[in-house]
């Protein structure tokens, strides 16, 4: 039976985070649909018509499709999934406010924040912040299934010819009510899907020491990330929280500063390919799972930091 | 207005969890257990919205085992005034919590019930999506700052891409972000007239709740560890490594 997959864009372009959710899909059953519910969206339909491992779009448009409220968008999702055996969209702020409103409407146990697919109806996930793996089986006859998006490579938007098929929408929920998006508008890579990071923790004393972390993230095109005791030192804000309560990031390098490691950081960061840690706490238990451990002073380490990267001929971007 | 608030009883987070070793959970005998940290920030805007007028009643209920009731105490001790505990034994999913509460809410008539946006054990976050879905309310999730206005309330989301803010018609549910708030302390004299707050108890099966889970946990392990790595003497060697022997810079 094919799988339907809930698609996040913002009307003009698809969000990455879907392309991840895609490759989740299509392990699950070879015929993946897509659904893009929005408003004048018809740029987005094209996109995903164009990717080979997408086999039909479903547009939906309206105006109060615009936002995505969850409250619009679950009734609509519950009808269209009749024939169905999974209901799919990524873990991330969209899927986690969307998909267990669907998934109680049809009187499903939704499976959250999965990172493998083992079988159509047993997935491994992540419990206690990471630190534990559940591998779980769902035994609903139809499935509402979150993706860990940093767990799968994101498809290629290319090789592709869907059909898109357009349907009708319903009724608006009239007791929510959208207002504004504030974005946070940066030439950074995004921290979700950036090569690589370098965080902060609450040994950078300041915001304004943050331009010490800015400067190397200039050098290296890397996102830039904080823990959360950072973020509740007031020192930079929330969108850059990487942790078990913020974001899962998985780059090539991550470089923490500054950061003890507390579980809930860990959680964050863990699965990332390399990890350096640079604090001067020698016993701070972000050492245990870096790669790389500098025990220094974090205000004599960074500057020389950057001075060595300008050394070097050539860096990655 | 009433409140009712939904907290959960937790490993607390400081505790380094273990797995069991026949793969068929965490350990829990003899691990310290707290509220789940989130639902803490939903208990405080609770009581702070009582203590500014806008409130008449907080009621927190929890879904769990004997010594769930804990929870509600704690939630008694820093300000909520009667507590409401559901007995159920072993895994209860979201989905059976959400019944729960509904049947809860249907007597009770909260205009507002607030939940922590996502527990810390099985970390699924769908409790308070799912409970709107089944009273058919507006959902404010992972809120970061409320306010009241008539019957109205204006959030705003902690969301990927920075905040986003809605309005909703009350009755509502929130689910609550860490950021809300800064929880408070029970003081001794609160802990001590908190015993006298009454706790109503009754069981899930009394209620009509099937909590037979529908998902079956098959095996729980350990991450896979990572190797060791080193300590590196300067800020050369570690980009010198970086660039030629990690070949990631």
């Amino acid at each position: 039976m094919s799988v339907l997959l809930i698609a996040e864009h913002n009307n003009k372009e698809i969000r990455s985070f879907t392309l991840n959710a895609i490759t989740a899909a299509s392990q699950i059953d070879s015929d993946v649909h897509v659904l893009l519910i929005g408003n004048n969206c018809s740029d987005v339909a094209k996109l995903l018509s164009e990717i080979s491992l997408v086999k039909k779009v479903l547009q939906v448009e309206a105006a109060h499709y615009e936002n995505y409220l969850a409250e619009n968008f679950a009734p609509l999702i519950v009808k269209v999934s009749e024939n169905y055996s999974h209901i799919i969209s990524s873990a991330n702020t969209f899927g986690k406010n969307l998909m267990p409103r669907v998934a109680a409407l049809l009187d499903i146990s939704q499976v959250s924040d999965v990172i493998k697919v083992v079988s159509s109806d047993t997935f491994l996930r992540p419990i206690y912040a990471g630190n534990a793996f559940a591998t779980v089986k769902s035994t609903d006859s139809k499935k509402c299934v979150t993706i860990r998006p940093t767990s799968f490579e994101p498809c290629e938007v290319l090789g592709g010819s869907a059909s898109i098929e357009k349907i009708e929408a319903i009724g608006e929920f009239t007791s929510s009510k959208f207002i504004k998006r504030e974005e946070v508008k940066s030439d950074r890579p995004e921290l979700g899907t950036a090569r690589v990071v370098i965080s902060g923790g609450r040994g950078m004393q300041s915001g304004d020491n943050f331009k010490l972390i800015t400067d190397i993230a200039d050098k290296l095109n890397a996102a830039i990330g904080a823990s959360r005791a950072a973020v509740d030192a007031g020192y930079i804000s929330n969108e850059y929280q990487v942790g078990q309560t913020g974001k899962v990031v998985v780059p090539d390098l991550y470089i923490a500063v500054g950061i003890s490691g507390a579980i809930q950081h860990l959680a964050g960061m863990k699965e990332s390919k390399i990890i350096v840690a640079i604090n001067k706490d020698g016993e701070a238990p972000i050492f245990s799972v870096a790669d790389y451990g500098l025990e220094a002073d974090l205000f004599e380490a960074l500057p020389q930091f950057l001075e060595e990267l300008n050394k070097l001929n050539t860096i990655q971007k | 207005m009433k409140i009712l608030v939904a907290v959960k009883r937790v490993i607390d987070y400081n505790v380094q969890i273990r797995v069991k070793e026949d793969g068929s959970g965490i350990v829990t005998d003899n691990v310290k257990m707290s509220t789940n940290p989130p639902d803490d920030n939903a208990i405080e805007e609770a009581v702070r919205i009582k203590e500014s007028g806008k409130a008449t009643e907080v009621v927190a209920v929890t879904v769990g085992d004997e010594k769930a009731q804990e929870t509600v105490r704690k939630a008694l001790a820093v300000g909520a005034d009667r507590g409401i505990h559901i007995k159920a034994e072993g895994i209860i999913e979201p989905l059976a919590v959400a019944k729960i509460l509904q049947k809860i809410i249907d007597k009770e008539k909260p205009e507002l019930v607030f939940t922590g946006k996502q527990a810390i054990d099985d970390d699924c976050n769908q409790t308070g999506q799912m409970l709107s879905a089944l009273l058919n309310w507006s959902q404010a999730t992972f809120a970061s700052k409320i306010e009241i206005k008539d019957k109205k309330l204006e959030v705003i989301r902690e969301i990927d891409e920075g905040l986003e803010t809605i309005e909703v018609n009350l009755p509502a549910i929130v689910t609550c972000d860490l950021r809300l708030n800064e929880p408070r302390y029970a003081s001794l004299p609160n802990i001590m007239k908190a015993k006298k707050k009454p706790i109503e108890q009754m069981n899930a099966s009394d209620l009509g709740i099937d909590t037979t889970p529908r998902v079956q946990q098959i095996k729980v392990e350990e991450p896979p560890a990572r190797k060791a790595g080193i300590k590196v003497s300067s800020v050369a060697e570690l980009v010198q490594k970086l660039k030629n022997e990690a070949k990631v810079i």
